[in-house]
């Protein structure tokens, strides 16, 4: 077992020492410490270099800051934002509804729980050449892609969001009286509200695989058609950039929604977020 | 049917009949398990009834159906002379877990009775503001359940049972989640509100001193299935201060005389 | 669900789904959607095929190796960051990203230091796989009740012997958890990587099939990995029942 070795610290005395500490074991600093440390690893990386195809930290941002100031980068995420915000959109409605509905009614839950059971854990991607076989390579079979990898994941949380529910609030609101659409809608839904957010926290990262997924298969727009073109003459440092923009961009949308989610359901986790 | 019929104990003669009577209650889950065994008893009115036994014999079980949240496998419940077919007005509930929403504010949580009967958002916030310093907790009305420590939750459940202005309070266990010495200033509380609010409290405990000390009247459950053992008044006088209570003689012989009979069940 | 009085199991549904499909098929009223038996029937002329097999082996070799990559490198990392605040600290921001991160976006990465063959397949199996791995073992980690840990101490046990009888014991549940939740991921990894690819076992097999039409073979195929992935997390739901009995009382 690892521990934290601080003995040597802790025998300084003084205040001075112990508020340096606690400064340096500050959260955020060791967060700078880990993206120094990376990325200095990826610029050795890239220097050494490990092959001929791998840029370096510093190569990538330069060749990102390019493509942003001259449009290429904000046109292509336009481009690319369509399709997952309509598909995860409808992926959200659709499927809290669904989920909803069936963590209510036991015969919905029978018709379709097994159907995203099997859905969660089968390879969706291997969908995709079927769409495009049955839906040509335009918006709507981009929006669907992003659909069908999203919306397992909304409706099965969403489904046990409401299974979940605590008995004793349910026991609760029949013994005050409620009736079933009071129950549901005064206890049932605000008790699921935290899951079902989550499932759609987790929605949406399925939603971006989904896109990028069908840019790089179905046809090459957006993010995906400068990945896949700069790919192809070589362009090693663009390609990287456009990478590393598509995932820094989903991890800014998730931890957005996780804001938003705190923000709207969890008082108690304010102040530590 | 009258009140008067089946009695197992001489009839108070403070109340005017039995408030709640179980006529042959029996529960068996499914599954095969017996829970309870042709109960009859009756709860006087004005009085807090406490039904004490062992973990697992019942006693919940029993107060659940006569609140209405289960149904008894035979027999009935009649709640001032009418049959029990479910919750009701009348009969309010405190639960162990207290059962409070999370995401409402202390002032909601105990105006919920009234919000689920629909009273307007004025009258029913003045009540539970009411109860909410009847209870101690005023200033928290908007705090959240997290916020309040077990014992503060216990008294938002309580003013919530307390605000429908039921007439029969069913507790289950309301004590057992909370430490020592909130539980004995709680159940101090729970005698002066007694005589305060002349209902019909039925109390459900596993903790022999707490039902001598608070209750007029006990009924001793056997293990499951459980058929009624038998049924103590403790002659224990109510009006000195609570530390003299617990010194008293008759409530300490009380004690034991239940203990030692209860003792024959334990594994 | 109950029908005139006989509890039907979850599963049956799929049944019910399975007529409709059929019916759908036979009426011709979505393109998408083949009758059932036709595509069944499809399976005997794709799954004896060289292509087929070789394409099948080669899914199966990544898949195992790279998850096997992925438990023996992420598990003691996790660990190891469940143990120590420090480790925990550094790597935890990373690991929260790419576990959900767009990993797709990564494979063109991969192939370009890796290039077009099995290699690229396998490392997409273990950058797949290998977050989630990591994650649950550090929960597991954390999850060592302290009294455990004062207990193995209280009774003698050398360092290795508390890691090998308690510590790994403690901490299983979750790890096959994340294991469990890990292959999920590979089995999409390995897809994943083959379609990007394209040009290797069932990404090869899904080319042909899309630019030459074959809608049947497209969804045999698709329903032999659908079955496959089903059977994988079948087997370890399995396993993971065996371990949970213990994890709720730790």
């Amino acid at each position: 077992m690892l521990t934290v070795s601080t003995s040597r610290a802790g025998r300084k005395a003084g205040t001075g020492w112990q508020a340096a500490r606690r400064h340096l074991t500050h959260p955020l600093v060791f967060r700078l410490l880990s993206s120094v440390v990376v990325f200095a690893a990826w610029e050795y990386a890239g220097r050494k270099p490990i092959s001929a195809s791998f840029p370096s930290f510093s190569e990538t941002l330069v060749a990102g800051w390019e493509m942003a100031a001259d449009g290429s980068l904000g046109a292509a995420l336009l481009i690319t934002i369509v399709p997952l915000v309509i598909g995860v959109t409808i992926s959200a409605i659709v499927g809290v509804i669904a989920g909803i509905v069936m963590g209510l009614d036991r015969r919905a839950e029978w018709l379709g729980v097994p159907v995203f059971i099997v859905a969660q854990a089968a390879p969706l991607s291997a969908l995709i050449p079927l769409l495009v076989l049955a839906y040509g390579v335009g918006l709507a079979t981009k929006v669907t892609t992003v659909c069908i990898m999203a919306m397992p994941v909304i409706v099965l949380n969403s489904f046990k969001a409401i299974r979940n529910t605590p008995t004793s609030l349910v026991e609760m609101g029949h013994s005050f009286l409620g009736t079933r659409e009071q129950v549901i809608g005064k206890i049932i839904l605000p008790a699921a509200s935290p899951v079902i957010f989550a499932g759609l926290r987790l929605g949406l990262a399925s939603g971006f695989i989904g896109v990028v997924l069908a840019e790089l298969l179905i046809s090459p727009t957006g993010i995906g058609d400068l990945i896949t073109y700069h790919q192809s003459i070589a362009e090693y440092p663009k390609m990287f950039a456009a990478i590393a923009v598509v995932i820094l961009l989903s991890v800014i949308f998730i931890s957005l929604l996780e804001r938003i989610e705190i923000l709207l359901f969890r008082p108690e986790k304010r102040s530590v977020a | 049917m009258s009140a008067a019929a089946r009695q197992v104990a001489p009839v108070d003669p403070r109340s005017a009949g039995a408030m709640v009577s179980v006529r042959s209650v029996s529960k068996v889950y499914p599954g095969g398990v017996e829970a309870l065994n042709d109960i009859s008893l009756d709860f006087p009115r004005g009085q807090l009834t406490t039904l004490l036994g062992p973990s697992g014999c019942g006693k919940t079980t029993l107060l659940k159906i006569v609140a209405g949240l289960l149904p008894a496998t035979s027999g009935e419940v009649l709640v001032e002379g009418r049959t029990v077919t479910g919750p009701g007005p009348e009969r309010a509930f405190v639960f162990q877990d207290f059962a409070l929403m999370p995401w409402a504010t202390v002032l909601r949580n105990v105006a919920f009775g009234l919000e689920l009967r629909g009273t307007p958002r004025s009258e029913r916030e003045d009540v539970a503001a009411h109860y909410i310093a009847q209870v101690g907790l005023k200033g928290f009305e908007s705090k959240f359940p997290h916020e309040l420590s077990g014992g503060m939750r216990q008294r938002v459940g309580l003013a919530r049972a307390l605000a429908v202005k039921a007439e029969v309070l069913l507790m289950d266990e309301p004590f057992s989640a909370v430490d020592e010495q909130t539980r004995r200033k709680f159940q101090e509380d729970l005698l002066q509100l007694v005589v305060n609010e002349q209902k019909t409290f039925i109390f459900v405990t596993h903790s022999i001193e707490e039902a001598v000390y608070v209750s007029n009247r006990i009924i001793l459950l056997s293990r499951r299935p459980s058929r009624v053992m038998r049924i103590i008044e403790p002659d224990i006088p109510r009006d000195v201060s609570p530390d003299q209570i617990r010194r008293n003689t008759a409530y300490l012989d009380t004690v034991e005389s239940i203990w030692q009979g209860l003792k024959q069940y334990l594994d | 669900m109950i029908v005139f009085g006989y509890k039907l199991p979850m599963a049956t549904s799929l049944i019910l789904w399975a007529i409709l499909w059929e019916a759908v098929g036979r009426l011709d009223l979505v393109s998408l959607i083949p009758p059932l038996t036709s595509v069944m029937m499809r399976f005997e002329e794709i799954v004896p095929t060289e292509t087929f097999l070789d394409a099948l082996a080669l899914t199966a070799r990544a898949f195992a190796l790279g998850t096997g990559i992925a438990i023996v490198v992420g598990v003691p990392i996790g660990v190891v960051m469940g143990r120590s605040a420090i480790v925990d600290r550094l790597l935890l921001p990373w690991v929260n990203v790419f576990v959900s991160a767009p990993l797709t976006a990564l494979v063109p990465v991969i192939m370009a230091l890796f290039g077009f063959g099995e290699t690229t397949i396998v490392l997409t199996v273990v950058l797949f796989a290998i977050w989630i791995v990591v994650l649950d073992a550090r929960a597991g980690a954390r999850n060592i009740s302290a009294s455990l840990v004062e207990m193995a101490h209280c009774y003698g046990a050398t360092p290795w012997q508390a890691f090998s009888k308690v510590y790994v014991w403690a901490a299983l549940p979750e790890i096959l958890a994340g294991i469990r939740l890990g292959l999920v991921r590979a089995i999409k990894g390995v897809i994943i990587g083959q379609l990007v690819v394209s040009v290797v076992g069932f990404g090869y097999l899904f080319e042909i099939y899309q630019s030459n039409f074959l809608m049947e073979h497209l969804w045999a195929l698709l329903l032999v990995l659908f079955a496959l992935a089903f059977l994988i997390d079948g087997v370890l739901g399995y396993l993971e029942k065996r371990v949970e009995y213990y994890a709720a009382a730790r």
